[in-house]
């Protein structure tokens, strides 16, 4: 041994420095400074920008400040929100139980499986035409677009999560004997929670999408309705209004999901979870 | 009175391998039978097909051909006379220590007024006491494992099927596991089957042990070291138990691996 280690006792040193932590900058806080320098950047760039092709922060902000109190901004959202929300909660309420059934049992699988597998993977955009002849133009004929391009990702979604469920895990369901309500209930579905949030959190963008381009094709309402008419009266600050307004509410959106699935599938976050440097 | 009776089991797998079609045959004509308070091991090298074999017992795996019975009753499918500990302990990530045991004292039909005063029980037994509201992914290998134990143990089986159930615990802990096995047999006189690749904890734990090879029973050795085995120690210094784990040895020694694959044409 060494002859300065007979002399120090070990313990108290450490004990008396407890290991310092270097300060680590919170998540949100990185975000918060990634959209102001780019804010910045871009309202830097006004002097070169033709307000015509394009526009910059401080007129956006103006213009949303004036379209909210002539009450344009409002009444748009809310056209634009309530077939939104009604698409997409028929969506969800409907795509999550028929993906779990086509999970379970293979004979809906071999019978309806190859229908959802179609909707999923063909530009149901297409059908517009049809649509509007069928709905008309109004509330009816925007919902059934947003719920048509919603529904297959959710539904694809759960189905894919209940065949990803570990086998093992609903043997030992098997083996202590409970029930198939049980197994359903307490193995199955938890395990697939995360593969449903998934799709909904994918149908944020999916309904997102399908609501402005309903409101393009069909009448010319809600928000697609401000882009259109600004965009054509040539009016860009305007057209970026409701554009910026879509995207931060598919952002709090999908956070929103986020937020909902770590609070019913903690365990989740905690399994998967990773501490990147 | 035999209580657990595997009669001429066979047991083949179908799979494909690069297109081509294979049947392993896991399991070829295994008979053994195991009386009433009996504790038998199962060894063998790896892929001998042991696990096959106890889940076979526990109806998760239904043999191609042969017959078991548990009880003088035909196994077909899983019952509460049969507790599994899996080789991997499979506890389910979403439940705590304690909602895992409760979820297997609840399939049983245990009263829910009583299922936390069981779990904790349990718990305690396996010295997870301390961790009854952690999730599986929070805890050890080891302390997964002992949940499994629980977990098999609350429902109180009168058959108790362990796949390698000390594999991967300390030897502290697995001593006194294999204590806490010994001493809820002296008391409940259950069946017990399990499997080892630990000679020491086969001589020790069983009365007979089963070593396997390739699929069939290649020679089942009587242990004879008396119980009540308390005194590990003692034992395990004594001239019978250095005999019989000589012998285990050179007949698992003697033993192949897998089973053969069989291509067939078709
Ligand atoms: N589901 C399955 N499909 C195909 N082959 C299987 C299956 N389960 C087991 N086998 C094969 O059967 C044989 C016996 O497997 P088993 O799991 O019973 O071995 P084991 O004795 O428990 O081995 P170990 O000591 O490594 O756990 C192996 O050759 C394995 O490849
Ligand atoms: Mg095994």
């Amino acid at each position: 041994m060494s002859q300065s280690t007979d002399t120090a006792p070990l313990a108290p040193i450490a004990a008396a420095r407890p290991v310092a932590r270097a300060w680590r900058m919170p998540d949100w806080m990185i975000t918060t400074i990634s959209i102001l320098v780019f804010l910045g950047l871009w309202e830097s760039a006004r002097d070169h920008i033709d307000p015509l092709f394009a526009s910059y922060p401080s007129a956006i902000l103006k213009a949303a400040w004036r379209m909210t109190l002539n009450g344009r901004l409002p009444d748009a959202l809310w056209e634009s929100a309530q077939p939104f929300l009604a698409g997409y909660a028929l969506a969800a309420i409907l795509g999550v139980p028929i993906g779990l059934l086509l999970g379970r049992y293979r004979v809906l699988q071999a019978a309806f499986g190859i229908y959802v597998t179609a909707g999923y993977s063909t530009p149901l955009i297409a059908l517009v035409p049809l649509l509007l002849l069928w709905f008309g133009l109004g509330f009816t004929v925007k919902t059934v677009i947003i719920f048509l391009l919603t529904f297959f990702p959710i539904c694809i979604n759960s189905w894919a999560g209940v065949r990803a469920v570990p086998k093992s895990l609903v043997e030992v369901g098997t083996a202590f004997c409970a029930s198939q309500q049980t197994i359903m209930r307490q193995i199955v579905l938890p395990a697939v929670l995360p593969y449903i949030m998934a799709g909904l959190r994918l149908g944020v963008g999916k309904a997102v999408i399908a609501m402005v381009i309903a409101e393009f094709l069909t009448a010319i309402s809600g928000l697609g309705g401000v882009i259109m008419s600004s965009a054509n009266a040539f009016r860009t600050a305007d057209m970026f209004v409701p554009i910026i307004l879509i995207m931060v509410l598919a952002v709090l959106l999908t956070n929103f999901v986020e937020w909902i699935e770590r609070r019913i599938a903690p365990w989740q976050t905690e399994l998967t979870g990773h501490d990147a440097p | 009175m035999s209580h657990v009776q595997l009669n001429r089991i066979s047991k083949s797998f179908s799979l494909r391998v690069d297109g081509k079609p294979q049947t392993i045959h896991a399991l070829r004509d295994v008979s053994f039978e195991i009386a009433q308070g009996e504790i038998v091991a199962l060894a063998g090298p790896s892929g001998c097909g042991k696990t096959t074999c106890l889940r076979i017992i526990m109806g998760l795996e239904t043999a191609t051909s042969g017959e078991i019975t548990v009880g003088g009753r035909r196994v077909s499918g899983c019952g509460h006379d049969r507790g599994m500990v899996f080789q991997h302990a499979e506890l389910l990530p979403w439940k705590t220590a304690a909602e895992n045991i409760k979820f297997a004292l609840a399939a049983k039909g245990v009263a829910s007024s009583e299922l936390d005063a069981m779990a904790a029980r349990y718990l305690e037994l396996v010295n997870l006491g301390h961790a009854a509201n952690r999730r599986p992914h929070q805890l050890s290998g080891g302390m997964r494992q002992r949940i499994g134990i629980a977990r098999a143990l609350a429902i109180d089986p009168e058959v108790l099927l362990m796949d390698e159930p000390f594999g991967a615990l300390d030897s502290q802990t697995r001593e006194t596991l294999q204590m806490e096995v010994l001493s809820i047999h002296q008391r409940t006189r259950k069946t017990v089957i399990f499997v080892t690749h630990d000679l020491d904890e086969a001589v020790l734990l069983a009365d007979r042990v089963v070593v396997m090879s390739q699929g069939s029973v290649q020679e089942i050795i009587s242990v004879d070291v008396p119980r009540p085995r308390e005194d590990i120690r003692a034992i395990i210094a004594s001239t019978e138990f250095m005999t019989k784990r000589a012998r285990i040895w050179s007949a698992l020694h003697d033993a192949k691996p897998r089973p053969p694959i069989l291509e067939s044409a078709a």
